[in-house]
Formats: C-alpha cells, structure tokens, sequence
C-alpha cells in the first residue's frame, strides 16, 4: 500500500510528528517494533518541559512544545499531566552561579520567563533544601513537565483520529530509495513518497539502511519513581554540578504527587541497554538527600533505564538527509520529550514545503553538515 | 492488660509476651505489645480503617500483613509507613493517612555508600524450602546468605498452627507448622557458613549480577555466584464489588493477626475458597473463638483434602458449593456478604443469592509462585534456580524435599563435582505434592465389642502417621506407603496415639469394653477445654459433618506427648457410636443466612487495582477501545502503577482479558522493573531502617 510519507519509530519524536502530518492532512503510517506508542525511550523519559534552553532553535521548538502540553486537556480533553511548576538550577559554588548567570541576558533577550533568585527565594520554591552553600538559582517559573506516557498516548491518538495509521510490533529492516521509497519489515513491506528517520536510539542504524550517517550514539541513563505525597515543592530542581561518577541530577513532584528523578553518569555509558544497575540508586539517593534531606522518607516504588540519544555536540539533527524525501529528526539527548510536539511541527511543514522563516533558522543549526564542535551551555 | 480485641486463650498457641506499651492512634491513647507490628496493635485497639484514598476517599486497611501491598499505610512519628511491618514502640504517635501523606521536613542527614559484599549463594526466602537448601549448602561448607523479610525463620510455617501432612521420618507429619519452623530453624544454626539475615528484603536484582538487600542495619549490594529463590506464593484475590473493604482479605493476612499476633480481629468470617488455604483459615478461625457463618467454593468439592473440608463440617461450618460471591457491603469496613450459586460456566444463577452479617472475608482462591527475581536473573545471565513454593505450588513437607534437592544440585555445579542426589528424595517431592485423590465408599463399622480405631480418611493423600505411630503396626495400608488409604487390621490395645496424631483429626476410637450400650468415643479436639466440660450433652456428626444425636462428655485429657492436642471421651449409644466423627459447634442459627439480601452494586464497580482504584469496567473500557498493550493498558487505567507494583492487578486483569474474549496472546505483557518493595530513598544512601 501507498503512503505519503512513512514515519519510522513512534516515540517522543515520531508521534508527534505523525500527529502533525495527519492534523495537515498527510496519508502518513508509522512503524514501531514496540507494542504501543512510546514504549522506547520517550517512557523513560521523567517528563521536564523547558524552554529555557540557551541555543535559540531549541528556544524555539520548546516553546512550540509548551503551547501543545499546557493546552491539551483544554483542546483535547486528555489529561497529560501538565503542570506549570517551573525549573530551578540551583547552585552550591560560585563556579556554577557564574555560569547559570551568564546566559540569562540572552535567555531574557529571548523573552524567556527566567531571572536569578537569591538563596532565600530558592529555598522558598523548594521549601526545606539545604541552605548550607547554597547560593542562589535561576528560577523559570513558565516551564514545568507532564506525563511522557499519557503524552505520547494522547498525541497518538490524535494522530489516529486524524487518520494516521499506526503499525506497532514491526521493525524497520531495511530501506530502499529510488522512485519511491520501500520499506520493509519483518512482516511487510510498504512503500511511500517520503521517509522520516525518528528511531530514536537506532537512528544511526535506520540511517545506514540509505547510506547515511548519523552521529547518534546513545548513552545509559537511570529513573525513578516515588509514592505520591502531598505537593511540598513545585518546580522542577536541576543540579548540574559534578561528583564521582556523576554529573547532573534533577527531579520534581509530578502532578499527582510522586517525585520523579534521574542522574547522569560521568563519564556517560554508551550503549542502549535497558537494565537496571546497582550503581543507581545509591548514587542519585546520596545526592538528592544532601541537596533535600526530607526526600529521604520518601518511598522510592519503581526505577527503570532508558537512553539519552546524544550527538557530539548536543543539539538534535533535523533536516533531509541522504536521498532526495528522505529525513531525520533524531538526536534528541536529553531534550527529545519536551522538544516532541515542536519538533513534529517544524518537520511537518518541512515534509509539506510550507517551512517558516523561524523554521528555517530552527532547521540551519540542526543542519547534518554542521561540524558539531560547541557544546550548549546546558544541555 | 489485654484489650478486647486480643485472643486472650488459645488452645495451640503460647501467651504472647506481657510487654506492654502505650501509643495514640488518632490522638485516641491505646496500648499495645511492645515489637508487634503497628498495624495489629491498631487492630487490638479496635480499629480496622486506616484512612481513606486519595482519588475517591474510599476506606483502606490492612490487607496482604505481609509488608507487600502498602495498603496498611498509616503516619507514624510523621512518616507515611507500612504499619504491618513497622514494630510498635512506647510513645509512638500513629495516624490515619487520609488523602495524600504529607512529607515533613528533616534534618540532613549523612550519607555514606552501602556495603558491598560477595557470597557463593544467596538465598531468598528462610521458609521451608530455603532453609532445607541452606542447610544442604552448610554441609557442603558453601558461604550462604539467607535473606528473609520476616523476623524469625520458617516462612509460612510460623503462621501453621495445624498438624501437617506427610510422613513423620521423612517431613515430621503430625507435627504441628509453627513447631516445624522452630525444629529446622535450630537445625540451622548447626551451620556456621550460613548467615541469616533477617527483616531484610530484597529489592532488586540488577544487571550487574547483584542484588540489592535492605537490612536493618542498612542496604547491602550482594554479589552472589548463584541465586536461589525460594520466595514463596503470593495470595491471588478476586475482583468483586466491595473487594477492598477493610475487613477483606487474604487467608495469609488472617493467619498473621490471628497465628502470630494473636489478634481477634473478627467475630464473623465467611470464608471464599475450599482450597487447603480457605479450610485451614476457616479452622484456625474457629480455633481463635470466632465464627465461621460459610465457606463457598466455586467448584462441585472443595479442593483442598476432605479431611479438612469434613474437619469444618463437622464444627458446623456451612460449606456452600457451586457457589460464589457477588459483592461485600459495608461503608467504611465489611458489614455483609452476599453470595450466590453459580451455573456450570460459573455465572451467578438469579434468585439463589444469600446474604450473611459478617465483619470478615477471608479470600483463598489461590496462590502464585513469587518467580519475579528468578526471571531477572535470568535475563541478566545469573545463574539462578527457584524452589519450594516459587517453583510450584504445594505443600510445606514437598518444598523441604525441593529445597534439599536445590541445595545438593547447586553444590554440585559450583565445584563442579558431585553430591549424591538419593532418588528417593526426588520420588518424595513428587508425591508429597499430591493433591487429593478420589474419595472411596464410606463402609460403617459393624464391630460392636472391644476396641477399635475408626478410620474416617477416605480420599488418598500424601499422609501416613497413622501407620508409624501404631506400636503394633495395626494400621496398614494396600496402596502406596505414603498415599495409600489407611485401614486398620485389628488387634488394637487402644493407645489412642492413632487418634491425636491424624493431622486430618480424622481417627476416632470406640470402646465398647466397659459399657456396651453406650460405648466411649475418643475425638481428637483441639478447641481448648474451656469450649465443652465434663458432663455436657454435645451434639455429634457424622464424617462429613452430618448431626447425628447426642453424647455426654465423660473426659477433656492432654493426649500425652502430642502438644496442645486433646483427647475428648463421649459417652455415646451404641447405635451411633461407630459414626461419631466430631462435636458440632456451631448453632445452625449462628451460620443462617439474613432475611434479605441488600441491593447488588454493577459488578463492573468492582476494583481490580487497589493501590490505584481502578475499576474492572474502567480495564474493560480500555479493552473495547482496542488496547492490547499491558504497558498501554496500565499507563492509560494507572492499574499496577502503585505501591505494591501490581502484584494484586497483574493477575486479575488476565481474568477481564479473558472474559472480553480476547485471545491472552493478543495481549503483550508489561515490563517488570525493581523495586519489589517501596523503599525509602534515604535508605540506599546509609540511613538505617529505623531512622
Ligand atoms: C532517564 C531519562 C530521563 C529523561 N528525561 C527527560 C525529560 O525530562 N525531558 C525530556 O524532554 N527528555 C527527557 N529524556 C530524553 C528523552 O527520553 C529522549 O530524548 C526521547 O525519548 C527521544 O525521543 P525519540 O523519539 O528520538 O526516541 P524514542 O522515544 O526512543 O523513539 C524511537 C522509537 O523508534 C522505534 N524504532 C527504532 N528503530 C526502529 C526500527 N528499525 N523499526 C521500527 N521502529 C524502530 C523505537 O521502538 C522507539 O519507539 C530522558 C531520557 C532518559 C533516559
Ligand atoms: C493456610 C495454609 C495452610 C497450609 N497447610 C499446609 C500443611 O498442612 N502441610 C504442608 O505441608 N504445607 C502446608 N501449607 C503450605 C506451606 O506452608 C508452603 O507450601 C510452604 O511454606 C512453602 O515453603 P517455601 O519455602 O516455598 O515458601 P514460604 O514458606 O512461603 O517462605 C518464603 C519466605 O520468603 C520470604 N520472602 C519472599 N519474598 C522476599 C523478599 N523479596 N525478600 C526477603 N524475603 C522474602 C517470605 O516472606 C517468606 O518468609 C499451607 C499453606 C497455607 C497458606
Ligand atoms: S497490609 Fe501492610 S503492606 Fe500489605
């Protein structure tokens, strides 16, 4: 059977984009090897929204983003999880105050929502965290986080309703170009006009399949889960200093109460395994609870792992890429949950050639020909 | 000092310490033994609520008692914990959770890396089977780790106040559980490279091949060469409307307020399920004073052992087959259950339900095998083995044997060399988990002189002390030795041992020497002599708990060497003598039914996932919509996203599955991650459990 366009993977990523498709009217099928939408990564992921970035693309996709989750239940009626708790990245050393600082004035410039809270106001958002060192933080109070399963169920399901086909437990073996694209599975083999690459954690692989490469490589990532409590805190707390064998760490209290968390080893594990490790807990307990005691009561219920698709420099690809109606919206690191409904957006117009002058910019730094050299600030 | 809701007599088990203490439960000052699980001493004080949900205010209690389900949740000392695990200090200030706990602030605390150990095998579970592998282990001079969530050894041995089954050389028939336990645990402490850790859980088993243990002390990473699990069952329950009232539960949850904490926490049980589990409840019931107004089972017999099913009968427990329940009524706890019977596809038959007062359910409709760790190790190329009641499902003398057999296999492939595995223990696993077999004719006895053993044992199970405990051998048997029906040959001294050790209490001796007209039966009774005295006219039943007449209690004796078995001596007339099996108990006007049966709420109202409150019709809905993933199923309904993990929902869901018509292989499971039990974060970073 004919379609326009073949979405590959159906996670944070191809979802969305699917939704958006179908919403502009596109006969669009999306492949999945799982059993439902957002089995890959985009369900380990803990579910922040920001659009505080430093890098203006990613500016630009989250704040499409934000519009889409915090207005679902209103639009839609499905209750995503949305809540506007905000983000916090709180700081213990000068070293990391002056680099929270520095990038403020163009966030602001941005007209991103985003200032320096003192210590005082810090420990007001997070009533209880721990005031010895501590210095102050930023403090976004428009961002805030949602659901990535009932997300990506809800986008889902707009999507179908808007008459995209979703065919799950089939894994993409191979894809041939030429007068149109064949796709084939282990079960059947379909042919379209237009191929988007949104395979997540197998991007590179999906890539080679029409002789791309994609510098995806994923890295290992743990998270968790506790019982619901009442609210005590609201926004969503980023620490991005190191210590042995981690990097940053965040969490918040979702909207039904549980807190949510994860950490990043350091020196990132690359690979896209999914087993639990027991290096985890024990390392994200010991620096939470230094950094809020109280979550020591807390019960932690469930954890799970799941990858970060990285690239080199952090910043996603997207664009057409290899042959001529083939194209990539992949290396979503750590972002690719709160990027989702903008990124589907960007990639639909561009699918349709009805791409914006602010597209356009989005696109240029997410370009595959980039040289992949500057880190983002806070990624 | 005992309160009310305290069994302050028992005629099996010992007084319990006379510690008391003093605590508040909602502000209200109750007392309580010092170390017992917060969650009894609430019960003694009378209350079963222990707060209300947060998405619908419905009551919550006590449920699995056993540290799993998070539904026993109350505030202690400003802490949301699960009180059934959490031991009773003086001063505690315990209250209900309504609605959300809220976290109160602390102090920071230190924090440190747990400890990292390594052992040749790690064991999970000192229950029957567990102990038996480590003690094989010990001998062979394997470092061993016993991990076991309780405080004491023995698993579901300690919760056992009945005579077991099965052969005395070979699994000390006709000894009682909690005895058992304490016998193997002494045992075990003849091995010195066994180490026992107690009230520690595990958690997890990580891909890294370790396993995360929380033990009092502290939580410990252990990095064993092989894994054993010898966990145990879980209780299954079914969904039905009112099936989370407090007031509802598992056999296992009853038998550790009433065996272990000596709680009376019902006055009226009725009992869902004629397995082992249900019968067995429904005794222990009665044993701790209480009524037993039904039992029902959805089958044409109950399968547990007839000897247990008649052993209640007989007490005059109505047990209502072909039946099932409907719905529990109550509004903040179980006030009455309604039942009723059920056409062979097992659909309610309109017009047939039944209404009882009672303050308890007891649901005993099964158990699963706790087979989750295995699977992981497994997956993550840990060389693993499960045994005993993780295995499969039988019987406590079976897993001895599958624990032996375990411990001797798992010797032999760490040092690659080999330990003799006797055939015979493998012969004796099998056959100890035979379930019952076909029932033979009932023959009256027509001997009316002398004295004789009446045998009332007619289904075949695996159980024979009757034949080793006779000194002259007088009970033989045609068929197999262990399972073989029991007859006797003649010749009997009437020593009465044959009597007070039947764990099926199904032996009776008639002695006609003295007075022919009205011989003397002997009855094994394990009721306590404050239930009948000497000169009372009882009511006696047949077999299978059919009232036959009357007899005069002559004498209520210790059976020498037999603990807390009794030996009760009726004067009955000749014509019914050889028939007596029992004393009737219970009135039949106790156990009737009610006049009217209350309106029946929609069956779809009935809460499959307790932890999230999630309706069957809620799943169903989901189904008609066309969800076939278990991921998408939970993620969309919340069934199983709550504290007990979906142990309770993750097998009741099947059953809806099932009854939408949809072929269970359509339906993809849902990934299984750690933890097993909800743990404080505090805890993985140094804290201790206590903290
Ligand atoms: C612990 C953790 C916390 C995180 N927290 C956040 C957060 O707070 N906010 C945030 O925005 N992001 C977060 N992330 C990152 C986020 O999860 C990822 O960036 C995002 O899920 C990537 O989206 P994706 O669509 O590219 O990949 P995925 O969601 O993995 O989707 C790819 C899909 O492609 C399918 N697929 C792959 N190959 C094939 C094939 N050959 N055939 C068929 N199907 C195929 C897969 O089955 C999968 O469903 C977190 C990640 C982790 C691990
Ligand atoms: C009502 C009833 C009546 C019975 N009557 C008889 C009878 O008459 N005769 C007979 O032979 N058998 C009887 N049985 C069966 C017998 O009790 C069981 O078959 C037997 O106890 C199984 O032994 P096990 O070692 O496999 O498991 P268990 O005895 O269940 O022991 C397992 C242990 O593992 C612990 N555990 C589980 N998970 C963890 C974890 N994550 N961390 C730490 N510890 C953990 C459990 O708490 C438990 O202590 C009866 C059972 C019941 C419920
Ligand atoms: S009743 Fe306490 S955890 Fe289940």
């Amino acid at each position: 059977m004919m379609h326009e366009v073949i979405v590959i993977g159906a996670g944070s990523i191809g979802t969305p984009v699917a939704m958006s498709l179908a919403e502009r009217g596109v006969k669009v099928l999306v492949l999945d090897s799982g059993m439902s939408s957002g089995q890959g990564n985009n369900k380990c992921a803990i579910g922040g929204i920001r659009a505080t970035h430093s890098d203006p693309a990613k500016v630009a996709l989250s704040l499409h983003s934000l519009k889409t989750f915090s207005t679902w239940k209103q639009t839609h009626g499905d209750d995503i999880g949305w809540f506007m708790g905000g983000y916090t990245f709180v700081s213990y050393s000068e070293e990391i105050s002056r680099s929270l600082k520095s990038i403020i004035p163009a966030q602001q410039k941005a007209g991103l929502n985003i200032s320096w809270r003192s210590a005082e106001e810090i420990a007001e958002k997070v009533p209880g965290i721990n005031r010895r060192g501590l210095l102050g933080g930023t403090f976004s109070p428009e961002d805030g986080s949602a659901s990535p399963m009932e997300s990506s169920y809800a986008f889902y399901r707009q999507a179908v309703r808007k008459g995209a086909d979703f065919h799950f437990g089939e894994t993409v073996k191979s894809v041939k170009s030429g007068d149109v694209f064949t796709v084939v599975t282990e079960k059947a083999s379909y042919s379209a006009e237009k191929v988007i690459n949104c395979a997540g954690s197998y991007a590179r692989e999906v890539g080679a399949m029409v002789g791309v490469d994609l510098p995806v490589y994923p890295d290992m990532h743990e998270a968790g889960i506790t019982e619901p409590v009442l609210r005590f805190f609201n926004p969503m707390v980023v620490d991005i200093s190191r210590s042995e064998g981690s990097a940053n760490y965040y969490f918040y209290q979702y909207s039904t109460g549980q807190v949510v968390f994860c950490i990043t080893p350091d020196p990132p594990l690359q690979g896209k395994g999914r087993e639990e490790t027991s290096v985890f807990l024990p390392q994200v307990a010991a620096r939470m609870v230094k950094l809020y005691p109280r979550l020591a009561n807390l019960k932690v219920r469930r954890t799970w792992r799941g990858c970060y698709p990285q690239t080199p420099d952090g910043t996603p690809i997207i664009g057409q890429v290899g042959p001529e109606g083939f194209y990539a919206a992949v290396g979503m690191c750590g972002q690719g949950f709160m990027l989702g409904p903008g990124v589907g957006e960007v990639v639909a117009r561009l699918v349709t050639g009805e791409s914006t002058e602010e597209d356009t910019m989005v696109l240029n730094s997410m370009r595959l020909d980039r040289t992949f050299a500057g880190t983002e600030a806070l990624k | 000092m005992a309160t009310e809701a305290r069994i302050t007599r028992h005629p099996v088990l010992p007084p319990l310490s006379d510690n008391w203490v003093k605590f508040t439960f909602n502000g209200r000052e109750m007392i309580g033994r010092k170390g017992e699980m917060v969650s009894s001493a609430v019960f003694a004080g009378g209350e079963h609520v222990f707060g209300h949900h947060h998405k619908d205010g419905g009551p919550q209690g006590l449920f699995c008692a056993n540290g799993q389900c998070s539904q026993c949740t109350l505030i202690i000392d400003g802490i949301p914990l699960k009180s059934c695990i959490i031991p009773l200090e003086e001063g505690m200030v315990v209250q209900s959770v309504e609605g959300l706990p809220s976290l109160g602030d602390i102090d920071p605390p230190e924090v440190k890396a747990p400890e990292r150990l390594e052992t040749d095998v790690l064991i999970i579970g000192a229950g029957p089977s567990g102990i038996s592998a480590a003690m094989e282990l010990g001998r062979s001079g394997y470092r061993v780790v016993l991990v076991d969530d309780k405080d004491r050894l023995g698993g579901k041995l300690v919760l056992q106040t009945h005579k077991f089954f099965g052969s005395e050389q070979d699994c000390r028939a006709g000894v009682r559980g909690t005895e058992i336990a304490s016998i193997i645990a002494g045992e075990l402490k003849e091995f010195q490279s066994v180490d026992v850790w107690l009230e520690s859980v595990v958690l997890a088993v990580f891909s890294d091949g370790t396993l995360g243990v929380r033990r009092p002390d502290g939580y410990k990473i252990v990095k064993p060469r092989q894994l054993l699990v010898a966990a145990g069952a879980r209780e299954k329950s079914l969904p039905f409307p009112g099936c989370t009232l407090p007031g509802v539960y598992g056999a296992g949850a009853f038998q550790t307020l009433v065996n272990r904490d000596q709680i009376r926490c019902s006055e009226r049980v009725f009992v869902l399920g004629g397995g082992n589990v249900g019968l067995i409840g429904a005794y222990h019931a009665i044993q701790a004073g209480m009524t037993v107004v039904g039992l029902a089972e959805g089958m044409d017999r109950c399968g547990g052992y007839k000897v247990h099913a008649d052993k209640i009968a007989r007490l005059g427990v109505p047990i209502y087959t072909r039946h099932t329940v409907l719905a529990a009524h109550g509004r903040e706890s179980i006030e009455s259950v309604t039942i009723s019977a059920v056409d062979e596809n097992f659909k309610p038959i309109p017009g047939t339900e039944k209404n009882f007062k009672v303050d308890t359910l007891l649901v005993a409709v099964g158990l699963s095998s706790v087979n989750e760790f295995h699977a992981k190790a497994v997956e993550f190329g840990i060389p693993s083995m499960l045994t005993g009641d993780s295995e499969e499902i039988a019987e406590a003398s079976a897993a001895m044997f599958s624990g032996k057999i375990c411990g001797r296999k798992i010797a032999n492939s760490l040092r690659g060399e080999t330990v003799e595995i006797p055939a015979d223990w493998l012969e004796k696993a099998e056959v100890l988990k035979s379930p019952g077999g076909a029932v033979s004719e009932y023959r009256e006895s027509k001997q009316h002189e002398g004295v004789f053993p009446v045998i009332h044992c007619l289904q075949e199970i695996p159980c024979n002390p009757c034949m080793t405990i006779c000194p002259k051998g007088l009970i033989i048997t045609s068929g197999h030795p262990v399972k073989g029906l029991p007859q006797y040959s003649g010749g009997c001294i009437g020593c009465r041992k044959c009597v007070a050790i039947c764990p099926g209490l199904a032996i009776t001796l008639v002695d006609y020497r003295k007075k022919s007209e009205f011989p003397t039966v002997t009855v094994p009774w394990e009721l306590g002599d404050w239930v009948v005295e000497k000169g009372q006219t009882v009511t006696v039943t047949e077999w299978e708990g059919e009232t036959i007449g009357t007899g005069t209690v002559i004498s209520l004796k210790a059976a020498p060497g037999f603990p807390s078995t009794m030996l009760l001596d009726l004067e009955v007339h000749r014509s019914i003598a050889n028939r007596v099996a029992g004393v009737r108990v219970q009135k039949s006007e106790v156990t009737a039914p009610e006049k009217t049966v209350p309106e029946l709420p929609v069956a779809d109202s009935a809460i499959v996932c307790r932890c999230e409150r999630v309706t069957a019709g809620e799943i169903r809905q989901l189904l008609r919509e066309g969800v076939r993933d278990m991921n998408e199923l939970k993620a969309r309904s919340r069934a199983g996203f709550g504290a007990c993990g979906g142990k309770t929902c993750e097998i009741l869901i099947p059953r809806i599955i099932r009854s939408e018509g949809i072929d269970p292989d359509e339906i993809t499971d849902f990934t299984k991650r750690p933890l097993f039990a909800e743990t404080r974060l505090g805890i993985f970073c140094g804290r201790e459990e206590d903290e």
